[in-house]
């Protein structure tokens, strides 16, 4: 797993590359947290993320919990598709309330859901 | 890698390979029956198992390459890939190359560029497959809950609760893949991630599962097809399941007995479509008066059954289900790994008793006391029975080596292109361990020689009015104080003619002999004999049947072969049922002690006076065959005046060994002889008689072959 920081004025940007499972999860918790207290307003971009298992899903999850209880914000983007299935399947969408891109032929079916 | 080769490890070499074997036998079942769900489980369950294990020890290899092979054995699982026999093929050499990884890691060998270049080309293979499989994911999106006009009521789908323990990942298990298979028994109408178990930044354990689900799923499966989706992590998880339909009085002992909110929960399932909000309201207001009450919390399963939500049956089944799972568990618990090497040394120990108790019994007999003699006789019964109890420690049963040729029928089938299938019989035959190791070899050289030779081509097979498939058997059964094991095939048989010539010109016989089929048969275990024309990678090159021979006499067996033409052949192995301690025959010849093996002597006869000469004897009519142990065995000394006749049986052969002294039934505590003696026909062993002194163990089959040869050359002289 790698992650990359890009600094936009208020905003961090991490790029996360690689797998967000079972055997990344220790190394990635505490490096998102900390990136997560650097700054006010964080974006994770998941467009690299090639895998992604049950601990990772927790792992966004908490992360966002956390960046509301502390007011800050949190945004993810560039879903790869290995990400929007886990969040299809969860009914995570909605969760975490970002724009998704989606590909065409999830998109349709996407809008339907409550 | 650095390892500490600790027992846990050894367990885990060991269960691997268990494992192995298991997901060897699946897939094979699999090239059968492709539809057999149960098998592709036991393959995924025993790929899961050796991914989470290597985990544990850090054997990133294994882990890495396993966790390939999982992947796509999850695809299938989840019916997204079709298990075509191209697939089975490919998993079969997964499974190989991970044996291999094991092998290496238990050797604590380091990985050459030959397993690299392997494991990566089937890596490749593998995520080959998964591009094929790249398809829309089987979940369909979530519907509209509670639709006002349409045809569905909410009252169709199933409801599960679902609360992973945290130890699931660490387990190697993702709840996400347990959703994804859900999805192949229907469409999950509604799903649910509660996060609310997720404790706070601090305190959270990036490697433990946290989260729950509430799931709506509209499915025509049973209970029990539901459940058996979490059959994996039953020990790690709950799992509530509501049945289409069911009451709203269910939903609220769900929403108790889940560790959410309650008005939260209520909330999901009104999302979910389980319940309608009115509903929700007037039973959440009734339970609260209830509760007041603290009514005793009834069984689940009462509970159901008095709501009419399930039949009694249902609940039975699923009890006795249950049942049937524990009682598994207990009887593996009822397993424990022992050392060989310490039931070696039992052996041994008892070996050593029995000869200490025959002195003390002589010692015994020497004083003529009554008293003590009956407590010696009571102390050997009771060795007896220690004996008995130990050397069966050592019996394990022939069919797991026989499932083994499944795989090298397949493989080798597939190679020369013959179909042929391998029948089984008398699986749960029991012998002795070391002889069930050391027979793999010889038999596989059998089987393979039946598959190449034996068996022909499949327009040949048409031609002869056979069935195009050919067969191979192996069985195996007990008979007169041995184990027989036969390979059969129903291929071309022996040709008598090819063999003769390739025997003349090999100079092992000569052109004038005649030869009984049985002779001629046994000339193919002649070193570097072969009659194949053609010879390929598997056999034919002369080498390999008189090691066949030689490894089954190392166990003091004997092969025999019948053949027929055009019907096939069976080659014929009999081995003794133990290596160590036998219930033996004593006779005195001369000055010194001979013992044959009980299981051999059918009765003994006097031998009458002045019929010396003869080298047969008449019994009831019967000619029967003596040898004369004194001029045999080359020994000094007048014979008695009374001799006596030892009538043994052995492969269907009778004779009659001719010796000066019965002594009767005697523990034989077989000591191999040393190097020295290995070339001494018709002697197996030596045994330690209570005097102290050694008498030999007589080899009566080696003995028998050897008086028919005498037999034939004084015949011919």
């Amino acid at each position: 797993m790698e992650i990359r920081s890009e600094r936009h004025e208020a905003c961090l940007r991490l790029y996360l590359a690689g797998e967000m499972t079972i055997y990344s999860a220790a190394e990635l918790k505490p490096a998102l947290l900390d990136a997560m207290g650097q700054s006010e307003e964080i974006e994770i971009d998941l467009a690299g993320v090639g895998e992604m298992d049950t601990s990772g899903v927790q792992l966004l999850m908490l992360l966002k919990r956390e960046a509301a209880a502390a007011g800050k914000t949190l945004r993810l983007a560039g879903h790869s598709p290995a990400v929007l299935e886990v969040f299809e399947l969860l009914g995570l969408g909605n969760w975490f309330g970002d724009p998704q891109l989606l590909p065409a032929g999830l998109g349709a079916a996407w809008e339907a859901t409550p | 890698m650095s390892l500490d080769l600790g027992d846990a490890l050894h367990t885990f070499f060991a269960e691997s390979r268990g494992l192995l074997q298991d997901m060897e036998e699946a897939l094979l079942r699999l090239e059968t029956a492709p539809d057999d769900a149960e098998a592709v489980n036991a393959v995924f369950r025993a790929a899961h198992t050796i991914k989470g294990a290597a985990g544990l020890f850090g054997l990133d290899a294994v882990v890495a390459f396993t966790h390939k092979a999982e992947n796509v054995l999850e695809q299938v699982r989840n019916n997204a890939l079709p298990l075509t026999e191209e697939l089975i093929g490919l998993f079969l050499a997964c499974r190989d190359h991970i044996e291999r990884l094991v092998d290496l890691t238990s050797a604590q060998g380091e990985m050459d560029d030959d397993v690299r270049t392997q494991g990566e080309a089937l890596g490749s293979r593998l995520s080959l497959c998964m591009g094929d499989a790249d398809v829309p994911l089987p979940v369909e999106a979530a519907s509209p809950v509670v639709s006002a006009g349409g045809g569905r009521t909410a009252g169709e789908a199933w409801h599960l609760s679902l609360r992973f323990g945290q130890d699931v990942l660490k387990n190697g298990m993702d709840p996400l893949s347990f959703i994804r298979y859900l999805a192949t028994l229907g469409e999950i109408r509604h799903l649910a991630t509660l996060a609310d178990a997720l404790p706070a930044a601090a305190g959270m354990d990036p490697e433990c599962c946290y989260l729950g689900f509430e799931i709506s799923l509209k499915s025509e499966a049973d209970k029990a097809r539901i459940e058996s989706v979490f059959e994996f992590v039953r020990d790690d998880c709950q799992l509530r399941i509501l049945a289409p339909g069911s009451r709203v009085a269910d939903f609220l002992e769900l929403i108790a007995a889940l560790p959410e909110d309650r008005t939260r929960l209520g909330e999901l399932l009104v999302a979910s479509g389980a319940l309608t909000q009115r509903e929700l309201d007037e039973s959440l207001a009734i339970q609260e008066c209830e509760s007041a009450r603290q009514e005793p919390v009834q069984p689940l399963g009462e509970i159901l059954v008095e709501h009419q939500m399930v039949q009694p049956e249902l609940v039975g089944a699923a009890l006795s289900k249950q049942k049937d799972a524990r009682q598994r568990q207990s009887q593996e618990a009822r397993f424990v790994r022992v050392h060989a090497d310490k039931l070696d040394s039992l052996i041994n120990l008892v070996g050593e008793l029995v000869i200490a108790g025959a002195g003390v019994g002589l010692m015994a007999a020497r004083h003529q006391d009554g008293a003590m003699a009956e407590s010696v006789s009571g102390m050997a019964r009771l060795v007896e029975d220690i004996r008995d109890g130990a050397m069966r420690l050592r019996m394990v049963e022939i069919g797991d080596t026989f499932n083994r040729f499944r795989r090298v029928v397949r493989d080798v089938s597939k190679e020369i292109g013959k179909d042929i299938e391998l029948l089984i019989g008398g699986a749960d035959t029991e012998l002795d361990k070391t002889v069930v190791d050391k027979i793999g070899d010889p038999l596989t050289h059998l089987v393979r020689n039946a598959m190449d030779h034996g068996i022909e081509s499949a327009q040949v097979r048409l031609a002869r009015g056979k069935p195009a498939q050919g067969s191979v058997r192996l069985d195996a059964y007990h008979d007169a104080g041995g184990i027989v094991i036969e390979v059969t095939d129903d291929g071309g048989g022996l040709n008598r003619d090819r063999i003769l010539a390739k025997a003349r010109e090999r100079g092992l016989i000569q052109d004038g002999d005649s030869l009984a089929d049985r002779e001629v048969w046994n000339l193919i275990f002649e070193p570097g004999f072969s009659t194949a024309e053609q010879v390929s990678n598997l056999s034919g090159r002369g080498v390999g049947m008189d090691v066949v021979r030689r490894n089954i006499e190392a166990l003091r067996g004997s092969v025999e072969i019948e053949s027929q033409p055009g019907v096939g052949s069976t080659f014929r192995i009999r081995l003794p049922l133990t290596l160590a301690i036998i219930d033996g025959f004593l006779m005195g010849v001369a000055d010194g002690h001979y013992v044959v093996p009980l299981d051999t002597v059918l009765e003994c006869v006097e031998l009458e006076a002045g019929r010396d000469e003869r080298d047969f004897l008449n019994l009831r009519g019967e000619v029967l065959p003596l040898l004369r142990l004194r001029q045999h065995l080359a020994l000094q000394g007048r014979p008695l005046r009374r001799q006596n006749v030892v009538v043994v049986r052995c492969a269907g052969r009778k004779a009659g060994l001719v010796v000066d002294e019965l002594k009767g039934e005697f523990q034989a505590v077989i000591k191999p002889l040393g190097q020295v003696f290995s070339r001494v026909r018709g002697i197996s062993g030596s045994t330690i008689l209570g005097s102290g002194q050694v008498a030999l163990v007589l080899d009566v089959p080696a003995l028998l072959d050897e008086a028919a040869t005498d037999q034939a050359a004084a015949l011919q002289a």
